[in-house]
């Protein structure tokens, strides 16, 4: 039982945070608050890939007098390029964010629809 | 795995992916035209060769990025469904980049234009990756990339609904790719190695493993996403609809099909060695949802008066085809969906094509804009009807290789109601393609109408040579038939 609910502290944590960071993508109607959440859900999966290289006792991956016993370094290495990546889309999702509340002037995404809404029916009215 | 090295494969993405800083560089529209003009079509070059040496030796292309043997470095393969892929984003990328500019100079502010080429080559450098990677996290990336500037290029458009559909494009697609990315931590949680050919002798090992039925499970619904199959595709009708024409027609011809590729990749050859289909509940989940977008779709197209809008759900429908091959999950079913990917992409392409053309003559959005368009404009409208009636199916069109294809392999599986869904789901074709001919042959012109600007030869010509290709290998379809059959083939003995 203390294997499965205190060994496995990070795994918990990583489905907790996601868990999270969906729901507020869902939930929430402001856009930047949805970037935010977007965010947690990929910091979540950034803890389970790093979570899974590191092993108990292990060192950091060098060779060297005395150290056996170290950690995977794909698994952080792949992370690191995860992270550049979230950071690209965290940029370009606040970038469009920028660009909505100019056009718009409202990040609240209901009133964003309402917006659309009537645009699309005087579109689809207009002869 | 010993077979040469072959340096095209890695040129394939590394032109594109270097002419994009330099397009960026140059700050001059006509200049990043050129250049990029250039390389799509140096880019469709390799692709041809590489696709003639495909079907002339029957092995797989490989390239190993560092001089690194797999699977400890990455390395790059080729086989011919992936090389199927890479003939469809080469050649609609170069015939795009020829439309491209007229269509361009129109839709999209003159100092955002360079821009946009270096946006559009990082698009097709990284459609062009995921088709060749042999890696399961380089996917990733490549994925990312192509994502990430298709958000960009579908925010230009001069509709101000674009910069909302871009965003919610990008919550979809990165959720979609986060859930990809979970899909492979677990697999190489079971398996230590993220090479796609080493991931597929090692599964079958660990498959009975809750892990790997989870990771699967995200990697489905992740790539589904990416994909817009039917309930996920709420994404796809606001993107293709308000995106400026030309990204309309690249995306909508490439995209969606090398998401496909992606599904096909995970299926056949990372579980190619597990039967996916007998061991996971996927064959009902999957036709499920193909149904559901075949008819659905069909039916939300023929309300639509945005005429782009229409088209896009109509690709919906056309990724349900294509989705409902693969779960056939039989040589004749995937056969279907293999030469749907490049059919579609000809009707898709050219129709696309033809509602930019009829936007840059006359600003057509909505199907009442084009009330006697037939004699207005009669060589673009004609073009409409040709790709419309490849959409439904018509003898002689590429459509119709298509669906015999994959009526015949329902029915070859014993699945008669499967076979007659399909036929079923034409007919919904017919009726919202025919809308759209009734008020461009039948309604006649409003009485103040314009005079249609006149459409440059650069915009017509790819046109009317993704048309003519469409009735092309409709009636000739013997050469795409055997690479998609041999692809199939390849893919149902694993990698």
């Amino acid at each position: 039982m203390f294997e499965i609910h205190a060994g496995l502290f990070n795994y918990w944590a990583a489905i907790a945070l996601m868990m999270v960071g969906f729901y507020i993508v869902i939930a929430q109607g402001n856009l930047i608050k949805k970037i935010v959440g977007l965010n947690i859900f990929q910091v979540a999966v950034f803890v389970f890939y790093i979570s899974m290289g590191k092993i108990d006792g292990g060192t950091a991956p060098i060779l060297g007098e005395g150290i056996k016993v170290y950690s995977n370094p794909l698994p952080h290495v792949l992370i690191l390029t995860a992270i550049v990546v979230g950071v690209a889309t965290t940029a370009l999702a606040l970038a469009l964010v920028v660009r909505i509340n100019r056009s718009y002037g409202t990040i609240e995404e209901r009133e964003i629809i309402e917006i659309n809404h009537a645009a699309d029916h005087d579109e689809d009215t207009r002869l | 795995m010993t077979a040469e090295p072959n340096i095209f494969l890695i040129l394939l993405v590394i032109i594109p992916l270097m002419a994009a800083p330099i397009c960026v560089l140059t700050r001059n529209a006509n200049v990043a035209w050129s250049i990029s003009m250039a390389v799509a079509w140096a880019v469709l070059g390799i692709a041809i060769k590489l696709v003639m040496e495909l079907s002339a030796h029957d092995k797989v292309l490989y390239y190993r990025i560092g001089g690194w043997d797999a699977p400890w470095g990455i390395e790059y393969a080729l086989d011919k469904v992936g090389g199927l892929v890479i003939l469809v984003v080469a050649s609609i990328g170069a015939l795009t980049l020829t439309y491209a500019k007229r269509s361009v100079e129109k839709e999209i502010t003159s100092e955002r234009i360079y821009l946009f080429y270096a946006m559009l080559m990082l698009c097709i450098s990284g459609l062009l990756g995921i088709a060749i990677t042999g890696d399961a996290f380089n996917l990733f990336v490549f994925m990312e990339i192509s994502s990430l500037s298709s958000y960009v290029l579908i925010s230009l458009g001069k509709d101000k609904r674009a910069l909302t559909s871009a965003f919610n494009y990008l919550i979809m697609g990165t959720i979609g790719a986060t859930f990809y990315i979970i899909g492979v931590g677990m697999m190489y949680m079971m398996t230590g190695t993220l090479n796609i050919a080493d991931l597929s002798s090692i599964l079958p090992a660990v498959a009975d493993t809750r892990t790997i039925l989870v990771a699967l499970a995200f990697l489905t619904v992740g790539i589904s996403l990416k994909l817009a199959l039917f309930p996920l595709h709420m994404w796809l009708p606001g993107a293709y609809a308000f995106a400026p024409s030309v990204v309309t027609i690249f995306l909508a011809a490439t995209a969606t099909k090398v998401s496909l590729y992606v599904l096909i990749r995970i299926f056949f050859t990372m579980f190619g060695r597990i039967d996916v289909f007998e061991t996971f509940p996927l064959q009902p989940v999957l036709f499920g949802m193909a149904l559901a977008a075949m008819f659905i779709a069909s039916l939300a197209a023929i309300w639509q008066q945005n005429i782009k809008r229409m088209l896009a759900y109509s690709s919906i429908a056309q990724v349900g085809y294509m989705v409902l091959g693969i779960a056939i999950a039989t040589e004749a079913g995937l056969t279907g969906g293999i030469i749907h990917i490049f059919n579609h992409a000809l009707i898709k392409g050219s129709m696309f094509m033809a509602v930019g053309a009829m936007a840059f003559g006359l600003g057509v959005t909505t199907i009442n804009d084009m009330a006697g368009i037939g004699r207005r404009m009669p060589l673009v409208m004609a073009a409409f009807v040709v790709g419309g009636l490849g959409l439904i199916g018509i003898p002689l069109t590429v459509g119709f290789v298509s669906k015999w294809a994959l009526v015949s392999a329902a029915l070859d599986a014993e699945m008669w109601p499967l076979a007659a869904l399909i036929l079923l789901s034409s007919l919904l074709a017919v009726i919202y393609v025919w809308r759209v001919v009734e008020v461009a042959y039948m309604r006649p012109s409003p009485e103040n109408a314009k005079q249609p600007v006149q459409v440059p030869f650069s915009m017509l010509a790819p046109m009317w040579v993704l048309a003519l290709a469409s009735v092309w290998f409709g009636a000739n379809a013997t050469f795409t038939m055997d690479l998609a059959h041999s692809a199939a083939g390849h893919l149902m003995e694993g990698f």
